[in-house]
């Protein structure tokens, strides 16, 4: 074999692991995760109550779940107008767009002053700039297939300080990975500056994976890479502690039997007083979990499928199971 | 876990259907499996227009027949309620009659002829000169024409050389070939003037053959004679000789398209390029449609043309379904890529992207600032598709007065997909970065410069459009593709730190 191609060769091997080793470790590929899990075990009737923030938030106060105040729905062009009434005097809020995918198109108000309205990232926008965000999102400009869409605003969460020094800027929440109703895979996201603020683990945030056992981190990775201190804090990641956890799993798990969702994305939040609130539920939720956590999924989703569908747990005892048979520390 | 076998049957099916397809084909009509080894010819089908007035109808168009470089192999007529007979007219030139007692409205006559190219083409018999007859011209234009000739003929010792020097004269002598060009266009007086040397000479109406081309016009060529001997010329440049794929269609001084009973009478012309085996070619199998005999060829020219692109285009979404699956690249919109490659095969590579480039930074740019203008989102998108189109416009200008005609070919680009492009772009762009601009739109485009290789290869547009059973093959590797739940080409770069730390 020739030099050069000995070389491509060589470098191939250093950049790309081999399928078997990933196989062996139970990462799931998108490919399978498509295929296996989400067209499986999520039928397409129920997208809808997740892909529409609005149906997912309706849902969600029937089932008494908890979740950030709904403050009001702008779903007409004529009524952009109204919004500077609609928060008039709410000094902290969220926009997003019902249909939104992948964080797209929400933006955060911390507060307001006479400057205007501060965003997360120190950014300050006129009431101008929130009325040309709201018109974007009734035009469909964020969500899937450019549909028209309706603006949803909320009530901003007032984050636990027991995360202050873990993120910078932005919001810290909780993805589970919730399989048949047994939360199966944990991490948090932290926003850096190089995600701008947002919790997108492709833009730059820190994943942290959690122990389903109790909630503590066990690594840490930004852009796929390992990582020990926080880029901009320099906190140590590997002391996150999740306060909370048990509640927390409770509530990611129930969102199984309210939404019917069998491979079922939870991003949670924790509130200085309401402690865990669910944010938003993902149908298709991202695979850099697994990246996270160091771990591949494919044997616990097996080791559910496996139970059969003979016993019937109740949101307790699929926790409890979980947290027993998915620790690390055990 | 639903049985797969049902799938596993039907893909097995869909490709033994799709080979055996294909090699029933190959056997039975012996059509090559590689483009090479074929004979050229040229399916070309005139279509008559006009108006009826009511009354009768007697329409007759000038048909080419075997003529030095091509050998006539059969000619067909499509015209529903008309009568058809071929004559021969005193001059020798061939022509296809059709008659109908009462017809109203828009009528459309259908003459279509497939011609071998045939170095050793024998025509029927000898081309006759045609007669020399002389027109007296009142002044000024006598005068500004005898120059013209005088300073050819001083200039021109055969037939042939007065000809090229009386076309270059006419270049040469510009205002006495404006003052003339008010009367009657050049060609004619070329041929006047070579008949008033005692050149027998006229205007023929030829076609240039192109393959795929649709509504296409005749063009006009001077033909020469010295003696039994004739040669062509190129009316505006002198050149001479019959340049290849030439293909005369009216040569006897007659009109090409005469309607009686008719109004706005016109006629154009499609032509496509076949490959066929020299004895099938010869036999004219293809005239005789059978059952399984699913050939494209039975088709009118014009939806064959259409078809040899639109067989391309499952080639091109299989490239697409590969990338994404197999390999993981993202791209902006699924299958874009496709439609850009179709846009490459009109454009040619080079060209193609460049233009696509160009179009699509500058739209950058100025969708850049319609952000500022705060619009409603079809407002602005309508606003990037006006965009687009002016920029077209511009670019096809500028490269017209810089005399790159290939830069004219931007118009190939389908324009809504653009616009589409450079919005979604933009929003990448303000929400992401240009780092996810160059990620994704990189993506895009070598994916649809993979597709543009897959369907430009001669060999797969050869495979496509001959053996319609490799479509059911190209559908079961889309459908396995579809099940196939290994990695990802770019997972295993991605899940690679995983692995590493134990």
């Amino acid at each position: 074999m020739s030099g050069p191609l000995l070389n491509w060769f060589k470098e191939i091997r250093e950049r790309y692991v081999h399928p078997s080793k990933l196989a062996k470790k139970g990462v799931l590929g998108m490919n399978r995760r498509n295929i296996s899990y989400i067209s499986r075990y999520n039928p397409r009737r129920l997208y809808p109550l997740v892909d529409d923030k609005l149906q997912t938030k309706r849902m969600v106060l029937e089932a008494g779940i908890t979740a950030p105040d709904l403050l009001g729905v702008i779903r007409e062009q004529h009524e952009v107008n109204d919004l500077g009434k609609l928060i008039a005097d709410i000094p902290g809020f969220c926009i997003k767009p019902a249909h939104g995918s992948g964080g797209k198109g929400i933006m955060v108000i911390t507060r307001r002053d006479d400057l205007g309205y501060h965003k997360t990232n120190g950014q300050i926008a006129s009431i101008g700039d929130l009325e040309r965000h709201v018109s974007n999102i009734l035009a469909g400009l964020f969500s899937l297939g450019g549909r028209a869409d309706v603006a949803i605003i909320e009530s901003l969460i007032e984050f636990d300080d027991c995360f202050t020094g873990y993120t910078y800027e932005g919001v810290p929440d909780t993805r589970v990975i919730v399989f048949k109703g047994f939360p199966v895979m944990a991490m948090m996201r932290l926003s850096t500056s190089d995600s701008n603020g947002k919790a997108n683990l492709h833009q730059g945030a820190v994943g942290v994976g959690l122990d389903i056992g109790d909630g503590s981190a066990v690594r840490a990775v930004q852009f796929d890479r390992p990582i020990l201190l926080h880029p901009d804090t320099g906190t140590n990641l590997l002391s996150l502690q999740v306060p909370h956890w048990e509640q927390l799993l409770t509530l990611a798990a129930s969102c199984y039997e309210m939404s019917g969702l069998g491979y079922l994305g939870t991003d949670i939040v924790l509130d200085r007083q309401k402690g865990p609130m669910l944010l938003e539920l993902n149908a298709r939720p991202g695979l850099s979990i697994q990246v996270a956590n160091g771990e591949g999924l494919v044997p616990r989703l097996r080791q559910i499928e496996a139970l059969g569908n003979k016993h019937k747990m109740n949101v307790a005892q699929r926790v409890a199971y979980a947290r027993e048979h998915f620790s690390r520390k055990h | 876990m639903a049985s797969r076998k049902p799938f596993y049957l039907l893909v097995g099916l869909l490709i033994i259907a799709g080979i055996s397809l294909s090699l029933h084909r190959h056997y039975t009509y012996d059509i090559p499996w590689l483009p090479g080894e074929k004979r050229q010819t040229w399916s070309i089908e005139a279509k008559v227009e006009f108006e009826a007035t009511g009354g009768e109808v007697l329409a007759s168009l000038a048909i080419p027949s075997t003529q030095p470089g091509f050998t006539q192999l059969s000619q067909h007529t499509a015209s529903p309620g008309y009568g058809l007979a071929y004559t021969e007219k005193e001059n020798g030139g061939q022509r296809a009659e059709w008659s109908i007692r009462q017809a109203r409205g828009e009528q459309a006559l259908y003459y279509r002829v497939d011609m071998l190219l045939d170095p050793y083409a024998v025509p029927p018999k000898p081309s006759q000169p045609p007669e020399l007859k002389v027109n007296i011209e009142k002044e000024p234009y006598a005068t500004a024409a005898k120059q013209l000739l005088d300073r050819a003929q001083e200039r021109s010792s055969t037939p042939f050389t007065l000809a090229r020097e009386l076309i270059l004269e006419f270049q040469n002598q510009t205002q006495n070939a404006e003052l003339l060009a008010q009367l009657k266009p050049q060609i004619n007086w070329v041929v006047q003037l070579l008949q008033q040397a005692g050149v027998p000479a006229r205007a023929v109406h030829a076609l240039a053959l192109e393959d795929g081309r649709r509504r296409q016009e005749l063009i006009d060529y001077i033909q020469v004679f010295d003696g039994e001997e004739y040669k062509l010329f190129n009316p505006e440049s002198g050149e001479q000789g019959r340049p290849d794929n030439l293909l005369l269609w009216e040569y006897h001084s007659g009109p090409v398209l005469e309607v009686i009973g008719g109004r706005n009478s016109m006629v154009t012309f499609s032509m496509i390029e076949q490959e066929q085996p020299f004895s099938v070619a010869l036999n004219q199998k293809f005239s005789e449609s059978e059952l399984l005999n699913f050939s494209l060829y039975t088709l009118p020219l014009e939806e064959q043309t259409l078809f040899k692109g639109i067989l391309l285009i499952p080639v091109g979404v299989l490239v697409v379904v590969l990338m994404r699956i197999l390999v993981g690249i993202k791209t902006s919109g699924t299958f874009m890529p496709v439609l850009i490659a179709l846009a490459f095969i009109q454009t040619s590579l080079l060209t193609g992207l460049i233009g696509f480039l160009l179009i699509v930074g500058m739209g950058l740019m100025i969708r850049s600032y319609l952000s500022y203008l705060n619009l409603l989102l079809v407002a602005r998108i309508s606003a990037v598709i006006i965009m687009v189109i002016g920029m077209i416009a511009l670019f096809s200008i500028i490269a017209y007065k810089l005399g790159l005609t290939e830069g004219m070919k931007v118009t190939f680009f389908p324009m809504i997909i653009l616009a589409w492009t450079i919005e979604r772009m933009s929003i990448l762009w303000e929400e992401e970065g240009p780092h996810q601009v160059v990620i994704q739109g990189g993506g895009s485009l070598l994916v649809a410069v993979l597709a543009y290789l897959a369907m430009n290869n001669e060999l797969i547009r050869h495979l496509t459009f001959n053996y319609l059973g490799l479509q059911l093959v190209l559908m079961a590797l889309v459908l396995m593709a579809g099940n196939y739940t290994g990695y990802r080409l770019l997972e295993l770069k991605r899940f690679k730190p995983m692995v590493e730390d134990k």
